[in-house]
């Protein structure tokens, strides 16, 4: 693709040169849960899109579109839910516009948002992603009983169980990896009051005698199945000028797909994610992510992708990633934290989860992720995957505006 | 040229709604013979009532209650009720404006003297159902009412919306019919199978050989039709031991679910490992395809006694 469409940010001038600088001003969040039965899925969605809000220090009529996101519609059997949706976001009127990509969704739905910023179609951007798994049954609505095809015998973390065999025999790594992981992440989620999992007992031990459910993979090394929305609010410079609170400025933003299965595909580290990831960096002027990206949020909805995305994304060369992991790296308090907010392990309501991963990046560099900030954070990455490892959506964020 | 086969699929699912404050009250109204709607900031009456004003997108919540009379404000004959309509006889689907409400409520009227008995502006009111759930399903349908003329200045009254044992949450049972074809390639994969021959297709551009076959290569973007016969025999590339029983199927656990790169395929299908422990399994292990009486996919694959295949001959199917 051209590159010379792509590489320019933040000409500074207003004046229809250049992309305009991207900010999220605002973030809000549900508190996560198994089932909200209290509200329906219009109140789930108002509540984080009112905390976004609050956070811009705006209300409706100063939104200018809405960009939603959720994973496939028979995971609560809502067709088009966004038509019913438009009310509770104050659409009524606006633009509005819906964005599916299986469970990168969330992210894919962001980056939407920001290009319509950054093109200047539109100057304040509301966008939310969500998901009220409680109403449906997830493994149902993605294991639908095709006529003539074998079916699939083992559930969804039957579907990644072997490529995460794959990675352990390709890198070598050792088995308890996936345990320091989940530890780690569950203990994360300890200090964020949105995460859906809040195990204040847990101990490595437990995460290691949990039940093997596909082996290698361990209960306690899945994701929950969550209630929960995630909202947004992005805008132009002049809307980060009166914003009450520091912005996060987009400095890159990127998604790529292909098919789920093809020959020659990876599942172990998925070119797309590779190539993702380096138009990512290219835009940001990241030449070497490892050091000059303070920490990331990736999807992981088994523990063993840490590792692997952290080589997929350039964080450690091919069969290095766990070395991170296992030397502590990937701690909150390490040199390169993964996960800070507990990550999909911890919350997993699907259409929202890579929302909260690009959410958390923004909070993150906005110097507002409460007891789960990284001291210093400067610049951070968000990821997303969704389907078989299909689409890819990914976006950096900093504290500083991208330089002219 | 083989057939190309089809057969219905059936998308059933039992969905749960949570339903929030204002559509509890409504439908816990419906059960108790009350219709509710609920007034916007410029003073309008809703009815059916939603949670968020459209104008001005601020949250609602005062409830009043509406006539069980009204104004039919537009109709469509229903010449052939469907499963699962609320009447099993022609009607006419009908937005009424119930006396007291601003906006019309869509449902259908009973009109056993055929469309032509049917106008706009003609009166009309609910028939209630005998058994009420608390559902929309509580009207039966609407039925003529031409003695209620005279009820236009029909006065909504505020209501607390508060009933006893409210409805918080129903079931919307869903269901799609659609007939499935699995397309030219697999149909011919299939009747292979059938066989007991493995048949997939060849990439012109790529060269790559796909089972089971897709009619187009996904990497290329081109038709494939050259037909290649691969395995039955291949390698084990990867796997995991299944600990949990999965619904619906009738397996005992545990047991090995694999991913199988037949003898001459460019990329691996899936398929369970059977004759053999499952803790003995392992990467390069080479099997065969058990067959199925009456044809069909393999019901799962067992060893075949040879050495197991290098690590070099596989990894790039991984």
């Amino acid at each position: 693709m051209s590159a010379a469409t792509t590489t320019v940010t933040g000409a500074a001038t207003g004046t229809g040169r250049g992309k305009e600088p991207v900010a999220v001003v605002g973030v809000g969040q549900t508190k996560h849960v198994a089932a909200r039965r209290d509200v329906s899925i219009a109140g789930l969605v108002r509540e984080a899109a009112r905390r976004a809000l609050d956070d811009a220090g705006l209300d409706w009529p100063d939104v200018d579109a809405v960009v939603i996101g959720k994973a496939p519609d028979f995971f609560e059997g809502v067709m088009m839910p966004e038509l019913y949706l438009a009310d509770a976001l104050g659409a009524v009127g606006k633009p509005m516009l819906r964005v599916h990509t299986a469970g990168s969704v969330g992210g894919s739905t962001a980056l939407v948002a920001a290009n319509l910023v950054a093109a200047r179609v539109h100057g304040t951007v509301l966008t939310l992603a969500y998901e009220k798994q409680s109403e449906s049954n997830a493994m149902w609505g993605l294991s639908l009983p095709i006529p003539f095809q074998q079916p699939l015998l083992a559930g969804a973390g039957g579907f990644f169980a072997p490529h995460v065999r794959a990675y352990m025999r390709r890198t070598g790594a050792p088995d308890g990896v996936g345990s320091l992981v989940a530890y780690k992440d569950r203990r994360n989620a300890l200090k964020n009051p949105y995460a859906h999992l809040h195990e204040h007992d847990i101990t490595l031990e437990k995460v290691r005698s949990s039940p093997m459910l596909w082996d290698p993979i361990r209960y306690s090394e899945t994701c929950p199945s969550s209630d929960g929305a995630c909202a947004m609010v992005l805008t132009d410079r002049a809307g980060a000028a009166r914003a009450p609170r520091p912005a996060a400025w987009l400095h890159g933003g990127a998604m790529r797909s292909e098919p789920t299965l093809f020959a020659g595909k990876d599942f172990v580290s998925p070119q797309a994610g590779k190539d993702c990831a380096a138009d990512v960096y290219r835009q940001a002027g990241i030449a070497d992510p490892r050091r000059e990206i303070d920490a990331v949020e990736m999807y992981v909805p088994f523990s063993w992708y840490e590792p692997m995305w952290l080589e997929n994304l350039g964080f450690a060369a091919e069969g290095e990633g766990w070395k991170l992991t296992e030397s502590g790296v990937t701690e909150l308090d390490g040199d390169l934290p993964v996960n800070m907010s507990g990550g999909v392990l911890s919350t997993n309501p699907i259409g929202a989860s890579g929302m909260i991963r690009f959410a958390e990046a923004a909070l993150q560099v906005r110097g507002q992720a409460g007891e789960h900030q990284v001291d210093g954070a400067r610049r951070v990455l968000g990821h997303a995957y969704g389907g078989g490892s299909q689409f890819f959506s990914m976006w950096l964020v900093g504290a500083e505006p991208p330089a002219s | 040229m083989p057939e190309v086969l089809k057969a219905p699929l059936v998308v059933e699912f039992p969905f749960t709604r949570s339903l929030g404050p204002v559509q509890s009250a409504f439908l816990s109204g419906l059960r108790e013979r009350v219709v509710l709607g609920v007034r916007t900031g410029d003073g309008r009456v809703l009815v059916p009532p939603v949670e968020y004003d459209p104008v001005t997108s601020e949250e609602l919540g005062e409830l009043v209650e509406v006539a069980l009379t009204g104004t039919v404000t537009t109709w469509a004959w229903n010449h052939e009720p469907r499963r699962g309509q609320p009447l099993d006889r022609p009607f006419a689907w009908v937005l009424v404006r119930l006396d007291g409400a601003d906006t019309a409520l869509l449902h259908a009227l009973d009109a056993p003297d055929g469309p032509d008995s049917v106008r706009t502006g003609m009166r009309v009111r609910v028939r209630w159902a005998e058994d009420r759930s608390g559902a929309v399903t509580d009207i039966a349908c609407f039925e003529p009412y031409e003695a209620g003329q005279a009820a236009a200045a029909h006065a909504p009254t505020v209501h607390d919306g508060r009933f006893a044992d409210p409805v918080t949450g129903i079931v919307a049972p869903a269901r799609l019919d659609y007939t499935y074809a699995p397309g030219r390639a697999q149909s011919a994969h299939l009747h292979a199978l059938a066989e007991r021959r493995v048949v997939g297709e060849r990439c012109p551009s790529c060269r790559k050989v796909y089972v089971p076959p897709r009619g187009a290569c996904p990497t290329c973007g081109v038709a494939t039709s050259e037909r290649v016969e691969v395995g039955p025999r291949g390698t084990v590339t990867t796997y995991c031991i299944v600990n949990i029983k999965a619904k619906n199927l009738d397996i005992e656990v545990p047991y090995v679910y694999a991913h199988i790169a037949l003898d001459g395929a460019d990329l691996a299908l899936h398929g369970r490992i059977g004759g053999i422990p499952y803790d003995q399994v392992r990467m390069g292990l080479r099997v065969e395809p058990v067959w199925p009486d009456g044809g069909g996919h393999p019901d799962h694959y067992r060893p075949t006694g040879e050495p197991d295949a290098d690590y070099e001959t596989y990894k790039e199917l991984l």
